[in-house]
């Protein structure tokens, strides 16, 4: 019978090999004996206090035991929110606040600062409540109550109007990206992740999860790492670590820096890459010394849970040349939109639309913003059919590969992460001595500028920036004006200040 | 030196890397700062800083940069 719930995946694989590693990091690691106990006993503690269907925090380093606390919210019916220590506290209060929190998980480290948080709610410690013997009838009860469409996390994303937006998914949404996942990428129990990707977003679970259905074994690596290619391929190669589910830009770093002259990656067989494009010098820069490997690009949003589209690379591009986004997975579809809502005529450029199980519910107590981007196909009138609108552009090439165009508003992609130009705005103009400020994007040397009137100095400015919004939102150029550019109904004139800024004025 | 300063300031505007001996333990720099850190060394003194140099200890303040900088350039 078809699993309804992803914690089925690891109940079955501990009872065959329970004491293979699942997660490790530089601090500890845990068996799936120790992840199924420990997270069983964070479960029935949340499900005793009462805690169902509702956001329950996890605050906790990346770690393995966050991936327990993660499922042990799962365990009790609710759905985590995974926070990072090292996100600034004016996101943490935002996502914090947006669900309405009552209970937070936290660790050694983090239970100290969410005291200095405008947070009221229960804080209970990982060490408190994942040790003891797990209550079997509340665990069983909750799990009857349980269908596949109940929801187990929220991702947050950046929201234009300087809010992010919590986006929910459900265990039927992700196990239907899993399993189709696995199969295109060949996972199996011999899988050893090289984890790089955050825990508060979705890309995390291409590991988390698959680690679980298979018995394969995630090696969270250390964040610093990514600063020293040399020590991070030795990393690599100590785990014996064969697949890399990576941002672009942390596997350019290390193939842009000639790493590959001094320092081989001896077992990585697969090399998967998801958030922005890879270029392709870099692409063949891997390919040349890991040549029989595979190379899959991976598309999609996070509604959509996880990705949507993927390629496999096989053949060569010129330097010119970017990668197609490929094909949907398999029951997932993809529809492209003019902007009057009629089909958008084959090999034409139109907005991709999303289709099948993979869609997730929605924002978070967001209706508004569910509504505009969760509608009903406007190519079928006859029965209730939602599709993801996911402000993408695209088009078939002749090859019949979809393939990537351009945004159809001021959403970028940077550092793998995707972020609302408006919302950096709207945090820049909380500033006292900011008058205006508006912020465009070198797709070139991929910098966000920010460009802004007012008596603010640039460091004051950085430094502001920087208590708010999280590392990968911070403009990575500041140019303070006499007076900003506006065009003729008066809207600030992003053109002009772009044309400037690539003349280098 | 200066022209280095320039770069660093750059970065990040509200260190004074004059003092700063810690830009790599203090978590001040982090990958993206690094990369973009040696393209711009790249562009501004022509100097390529091979990965066996990409150590934290050359990268700890602005000094130890300027002479991860001489040294490669006198190579």
């Amino acid at each position: 019978m078809q699993i309804t719930n992803i914690l089925e995946y690891l109940e079955d694989t501990v009872r065959k090999i329970p004491e293979k590693t699942a997660f490790s990091c530089e601090e500890h690691s845990l068996t799936f004996t120790q992840l199924y106990n420990e997270s069983r006993s964070v479960g029935s503690f949340l499900a005793d206090k009462g805690f169902y269907g509702k956001p329950v925090v996890v605050f906790m380093k990346k770690t393995p035991r966050a991936v327990s606390a993660f499922l042990g919210v799962i365990y009790a019916g609710c759905f985590y929110v995974a926070l990072d220590e090292e996100m600034p506290r004016h996101r943490i209060e935002l996502i914090i606040g947006t669900i309405n929190a009552e209970a937070v998980i936290c660790d050694d480290a983090t239970s100290e600062l969410i005291k200095e948080y405008g947070y009221g709610g229960d804080v209970y410690l990982y060490n408190d409540i994942a040790f003891s013997e797990a209550d079997e009838a509340a665990l069983a009860s909750v799990r009857d109550r349980q269908t596949d469409t109940d929801p187990i996390y929220a991702v947050f994303t950046s929201g234009s109007t300087g809010v992010p937006k919590g986006v929910l998914a459900c265990h039927r949404s992700v196990i239907d990206y899993i399993e189709n996942l696995s199969q295109v990428l060949g996972f199996d129990g011999d899988t050893v992740y090289g984890n790089q990707a955050p825990f508060y977003f979705d890309a995390a679970l291409k590991e988390i999860i698959p680690t679980m259905k298979f018995g394969a074994t995630t090696h969270i690596i250390p964040k610093s790492l990514f600063m020293f290619p040399i020590k991070l391929v030795e990393f690599l190669n100590e785990h014996k670590i064969n697949t890399l589910c990576w941002a672009a830009s942390a596997l350019t770093m290390i193939s842009s820096f000639r790493t590959f002259e001094k320092i081989v990656p001896e077992y990585v067989k697969r090399v998967i890459f998801v958030g922005e494009v890879f270029p392709i010098k870099q692409l063949n820069m891997w390919k040349a010394v890991l040549p029989d490997a595979l190379y899959v690009n991976l598309y999609g949003p996070t509604e959509t849970t996880g990705v949507c589209c993927y390629y496999k690379v096989d053949r060569e591009f010129g330097l010119d040349e970017t990668l197609p986004v490929g094909r949907p997975f398999h029951n997932t579809s993809i529809i492209l939109l003019n902007d009057d809502n009629t089909a958008t005529p084959y090999g034409e450029t139109g907005e991709i639309c999303v289709k099948g199980t993979c869609l997730t519910l929605g924002y978070y107590n967001n209706p508004e913003k569910t509504r505009e981007s969760f509608i009903q196909n406007p190519l079928n009138s006859m029965y209730p059919e939602t599709i993801y609108k996911t402000g993408d552009l695209g088009r078939y090439n002749d090859r019949g590969e979809l393939c990537y165009v351009s945004r159809k508003d001021y959403q970028i992609k940077h550092m793998g992460h995707r972020i609302e130009l408006g919302e950096i705005e709207v945090v820049v103009n909380m500033h006292k001595g900011i008058k205006t400020n508006c912020c465009i994007f070198d797709d070139v040397k991929k910098k966000i500028v920010l460009y802004y009137t007012g008596d603010a100095t640039r460091a004051e400015v950085a430094a502001f920036t920087k208590e708010k919004l999280p590392r990968y939102m911070f403009p990575n150029v500041i140019i303070q004006l006499e007076n900003m550019p506006y065009t003729p109904n008066g809207k600030i004139d992003r053109v002009t200040l772009k044309n400037n800024y690539f003349e280098g004025k | 030196m200066e022209k280095l300063l320039e770069i660093l300031e750059g970065l990040h505007p509200e260190v004074d890397f004059e003092i700063a001996d810690d830009l790599i333990d203090a978590k001040i720099f982090d990958s993206f700062d690094i990369v973009t850190l040696v393209a711009e060394i790249n562009a501004e003194f022509d100097v390529a800083i091979p990965a066996e140099e990409l150590i934290p200890e050359n990268f700890n303040s602005a000094e130890a940069i300027w002479e991860l900088i001489q040294r490669l350039d006198e190579e």
